[in-house]
């Protein structure tokens, strides 16, 4: 199943945040959306998954999604949209009790979501007493549950530290390796984009339009080994002098009450 | 460079400690204070009606209020009137309650019952809810309905704002989280919208409970045979100020019971914050 987005524009009253943007994510692929703050990624993001209409143009999917899949798109919040109220368990087994799977089968999809995220010891506990990394390994567990085609995460780690940051990104490495799940990752860290994507889409500052498409010429395998590092940080030098001075008037812009 | 900073910058200066200016502003109660504190007014109370230097007339000695509450108990008397008011209270919190979640979850979750029903409790809220008691016992007659009415009117309006600011105050990325995953509008209001507006709630309780309260005194002051109200101006008309006082104590202790059992409700029920 491809994830289309088929010229998008969007506004926000008299606010241009969205101009014309145009992309297609392949079956498995992972595609980061990069660009100045600002420049509408995430709302680009909640559009491509339904969440927001948008002014004009619109997401499409191309092709079935996996035959298992409960819900194709699945989004992995920012600020992990976790019910407070809710054990670990229950938080992944939420998205699950609305759908026709079988007490049996819920129950096998939450014992191997929370396997998949190292959740299994964690289940009776509540959110307030995780850490922050721990508390998106439960987002990111919720998602897996319902089989997602594609995730559609925004910003999952820019909440964290920068050590948990580096743990969940080997989970993110691992868990894009083997599951054949693609993924449109939003971000404003180079370095996460990289190490992640198959393709950047960078953004110019809003309106944000399509600046550049560039491919990642690695296997996200490849890119854990020290003779990568140098490619990756070229990569990471030529995307940021794309988005550099953008951000830099970006950063200078005084908002309008 | 290093080696320098650690030794004093000049040899034979003084060392002065940094004076400590982080004191304050974290009060602390312990937990005897209030009681000890308590305790010594009463004693102080007692002395003063025991020795004659207050005239028991107008301030009854707290041995005399407990005597007093003493034989209403053996009496019966005072199961009478508590039982008259707690039914009255009692019915009217629930009718109140029950219809003050509904419209209040009305409100927060439908655009028409919100502009309706925002402006009708904006004009009604400030109104003195005893002030319509009058007019109720011209609608229901003179028997109990005009009193539960009256209470139910008061806690209606409270529990109402109370449900839809709770409702208002869910945090929005918990409902695009569930519309995420498809999740219907019902299992939405059910498991995301009513636990997040459960803390607003349960403080509502604390709030309608007073009202309610408040109310059916006032009401059977109005015009009752039994109930504390009742029994307290009874007693203030005979210049029974023991068993005035007595009544009033009875309605004290009746307010911390209710706010123990809502205290007990929130560690319950909100056991996650």
């Amino acid at each position: 199943m491809d994830l289309i987005a088929n010229h998008i524009s969007h506004r926000f009253g008299d606010l241009a945040v969205l101009d014309d943007v145009s992309f297609t994510v392949g079956a498995g692929e992972v595609v980061a959306i990069v660009g100045p703050s600002g420049c509408g990624k995430s709302t680009l993001l909640s559009i491509l998954g339904g969440l927001l209409q948008p002014t004009s143009g619109a997401p499409e999917l191309r092709g079935a999604p996996p035959a298992d899949s409960l819900n194709p798109l699945t989004f992995v919040f920012q600020d992990f949209a976790l019910l407070p109220w809710a054990t670990v368990e229950e938080n992944v087994e939420f998205p699950l009790l609305h759908t026709q799977v079988s007490a049996t089968q819920r129950r096998a999809l939450v014992e191997d979501a929370l396997r998949r995220t190292g959740l299994t010891d964690f289940r009776k506990t509540y959110p307030k007493q995780l850490s922050g990394g721990m508390r998106q390994r439960v987002g990111i567990s919720r998602a897996l549950a319902v089989r997602p085609a594609i995730l559609l995460m925004d910003e999952p780690l820019s909440a964290l530290d920068s050590q948990t940051r580096e743990l969940l990104m080997e989970d993110f490495v691992r868990l894009l390796a083997d599951g054949g799940m693609g993924a449109v990752y939003v971000t404003h860290n180079l370095e996460e984009a990289a190490r992640l994507a198959d393709r950047i889409v960078v953004l110019s500052r809003r309106p944000g339009r399509i600046r550049e498409v560039v491919s990642v010429p690695m296997t996200r395998a490849e890119r854990g080994e020290i003779a990568a590092r140098e490619k990756l940080l070229a990569l990471q030098n030529q995307i940021w002098s794309l988005i550099r001075n953008e951000a830099i008037d970006a950063e200078r812009e005084v908002q309008h009450a | 460079m290093l080696d320098r900073a650690t030794e004093p910058s000049t040899k034979d200066a003084v060392t002065r400690r940094v004076r400590f200016r982080g004191a304050g502003f974290v009060p602390a109660s312990s937990r005897f204070g209030g009681w000890i504190a308590l305790a010594l007014v009463i004693a102080i109370w007692q002395a003063a009606g025991s020795t004659g230097l207050v005239n028991p007339l107008f301030l009854p000695a707290p041995s005399a209020i407990v005597r007093a509450i003493y034989e209403l108990a053996l009496s019966g008397a005072l199961w009478q009137h508590l039982s008259a008011s707690l039914l009255r209270i009692g019915v009217g919190w629930l009718l109140g309650t029950a219809a003050g979640i509904a419209v209040g979850f009305a409100i927060g979750l439908s655009r028409l019952a919100r502009s309706v029903g925002i402006t009708f409790i904006s004009a009604l809220f400030p109104i003195p809810k005893i002030a319509l008691l009058p007019l109720l016992i011209l609608w229901l007659g003179i028997g109990e309905e005009p009193k539960i009415a009256t209470i139910a009117l008061g806690v209606f309006f409270s529990t109402a704002i109370s449900v839809y600011s709770g409702v208002d105050a869910v945090p929005r990325n918990l409902i695009r989280m569930a519309q995420s995953f498809n999740v219907p509008f019902a299992t939405i209001v059910r498991k995301v919208v009513w636990p997040g507006a459960l803390p607003a709630i349960l403080a509502g309780f604390r709030i309608t409970a007073s009202v309610a309260l408040l109310l059916v005194v006032s009401a059977e002051m109005i015009g009752a045979q039994y109930g504390i109200g009742a029994f307290v101006l009874q007693a203030g008309n005979l210049m029974q100020t023991d068993q005035l006082l007595a009544g009033v104590v009875i309605l004290s202790a009746f307010g911390l019971v209710v706010g123990r059992v809502i205290n007990w409700l929130e560690t319950r029920l909100l056991h996650w914050r």
